[in-house]
């Protein structure tokens, strides 16, 4: 099945108080595609991210991941918020990499990476610290393993955030603006690592203000504002040639 | 000013016969003494036990998401710490008064336990239970304050990989919120070695209470305050002493985690922090 859907959402909305964030969110993410979204900032995207995971709770609307919703269970036309225990068991599979990277500081990088696998996965430790060691080699930190986080650079914290992520086999990797933390001279290391990551084949969804990445490596992009999707479709198309005007007015603002 | 206060104070003391240094020495090292001093130590440790595992518990319950847990643990910490100790622990002492039998049953089903209050609440027990309790308070407090100093990335990160909430708090918040309670924790318990004085009253044969039997008997007060006043002054030093080397173990392994060495520890002091580029601020 090339084209399983990954991630369905419909009418999905979210409000903090008074202030709707999210006013109906339709978009559906296959297998193997990379999906960007842009827009300025406040515009709802890192929030409608963060419900994918259920780090956020949707108000009302429906999301799923690979065909079960996250966090939520139906029973008759009612949803019901999962036990924390259930919630966790359906966040194995989504990898997600934060902009602020979110290492374990008292940690060292395999500890880090291995971290889940042993206490999530239940893997044995050996097995485990193979994996984290595949995994750093292909982030290009196959010797930096017993550094702690706080020894390292922007760049290298985020590489090794992706590989702990990657460390429980994922079927969707979430990107929460990944190099937005980042010192300039640092962005490219590690959007290489995620574009070979997307040319393996690996279902993702990146928030993120790298107009040139979306462009080269996304296959749908997506422009939200106000929390709704204003424009959706290929890179060409939405950053190229875009038909609305506040998607023009942002692009202006921004290339 | 400070060394001719403290030259008069030394001079007082040498040369003041009503010290009766003579008597200090005589029973500093007595069997009851020594005996005494012993079981501070115990009801200080035991009693400490009780506050940090009972701590953690309300800390983590105060924080919860229901709202009845959350509320249920406020009003204990509301009520342990908004009544004198020495009150609780007389309340315990006479909790017979109450309840002359208690026992562990079903509610409002068959007993499988009971006995009169008296001979299971022995004023052992009521010490350490009003010592315990009591404590518990203050290190829910403490261990509340070092969990929100962890930033909450570390608890998304950690969701996000699939960790439950239990194992988020066990393995990623717990251990780097040791920084922020081991320091308080260490002066809880210093205060408790000297706190233990209160359950003299318990008629409990502790450091205080075994120099006042002593005095009691002999009428010699003051040398036998000073001889309770320096074994306090030995045991908090020992552990003033315990708890400097732990804060600095602690302190280092969070220098080697952050990689940005604090206080007066010159940056040389950690060969791995030369390796590699420093991180630029995360912001």
């Amino acid at each position: 099945m090339p084209d399983r859907v990954i991630v369905r959402s419909e009418q999905v909305r979210k409000s903090y108080g008074s202030v709707e964030v999210l006013r109906g969110i339709d978009l559906e993410v296959r297998d193997g595609e990379v999906l960007c979204i842009v827009g300025p900032s406040g515009s709802g995207k890192s929030t409608f991210l963060r419900c994918i995971n259920h780090l956020e709770k949707v108000d009302s609307g429906e999301l799923s991941v690979n065909g079960g919703l996250v966090g939520y269970r139906e029973r008759g036309d009612k949803l019901y918020e999962l036990r924390s225990r259930d919630i966790a068991r359906a966040r194995r599979d989504i990898g997600m990499v934060f902009q602020r990277f979110n290492l374990f500081g008292h940690m060292t990088v395999l500890q880090n990476i291995m971290l889940a696998p042993i206490s999530v996965r239940g893997e044995s430790r050996s097995a485990a610290l193979e994996h984290a060691r595949s995994l750093l080699d292909r982030v290009g930190l196959g010797n930096r393993g017993d550094a702690y986080p706080g020894q390292l650079s922007g760049g290298q914290q985020q590489r090794v955030a992706i590989a702990r992520a990657l460390a429980m086999r994922p079927s969707l990797m979430l990107f929460d603006e990944p190099t937005s933390a980042l010192d300039p001279e640092l962005v490219g290391e590690v959007l290489t690592v995620m574009r070979d990551l997307a040319g393996e084949g690996m279902t993702m969804v990146v928030v993120t203000h790298e107009m040139g990445f979306a462009r080269e490596v996304a296959d749908t992009v997506v422009f939200m504002d106000n929390g709704t999707v204003v424009e959706s479709g290929s890179p060409g198309q939405v950053l190229l040639s875009p038909r609305n005007e506040r998607t023009k007015a942002f692009l202006a603002s921004v290339l | 000013m400070v060394l001719v206060l403290a030259a008069m104070g030394i001079h007082t003391l040498l040369t003041n016969p009503r010290f009766q240094f003579d008597v200090v020495g005589q029973y500093v090292f007595s069997g009851t003494i020594v005996k005494g001093a012993l079981l501070t130590l115990e009801l200080t440790v035991m009693a400490m036990a009780i506050g940090v595992v009972l701590g953690n518990v309300l800390a983590i319950s105060r924080m919860s998401k229901n709202p009845v847990i959350a509320a249920a643990s406020g009003l204990y910490i509301w009520f342990f710490r908004g009544t004198p100790v020495l009150v609780q622990l007389i309340f315990w002492y006479n909790l017979s008064a109450i309840f002359p039998q208690i026992g562990i049953g079903i509610p409002f089903g068959p007993q499988l336990f009971s006995g009169s209050a008296n001979s299971i609440v022995t004023p052992l027990a009521a010490a350490l239970l009003g010592l315990g309790l009591n404590e518990a308070a203050y290190m829910a407090e403490i261990v509340r304050a070092g969990i929100q100093s962890v930033d909450n990335g570390q608890t998304e990160a950690a969701h996000s990989l699939g960790l439950t909430h239990f194992q988020t708090l066990r393995k990623v918040v717990l251990p780097q919120a040791m920084k922020v309670i081991v320091p308080p924790t260490g002066n809880e318990l210093i205060s408790m070695l000297k706190s233990t004085s209160l359950v003299s009253v318990l008629a409990i044969s502790e450091l205080l209470y075994s120099a006042q039997v002593i005095y009691a008997r002999t009428y010699q007060t003051i040398p036998l305050l000073i001889v309770a006043s320096l074994w306090y002054l030995a045991l908090t030093t020992v552990l003033s002493v315990a708890q400097y080397f732990l804060e600095r173990r602690f302190g280092r392994a969070f220098r080697a985690a952050s990689g940005r060495p604090r206080g007066f520890a010159p940056r040389g002091i950690h060969p791995r922090m030369k390796k590699g580029p420093v991180a630029p601020d995360a912001r």
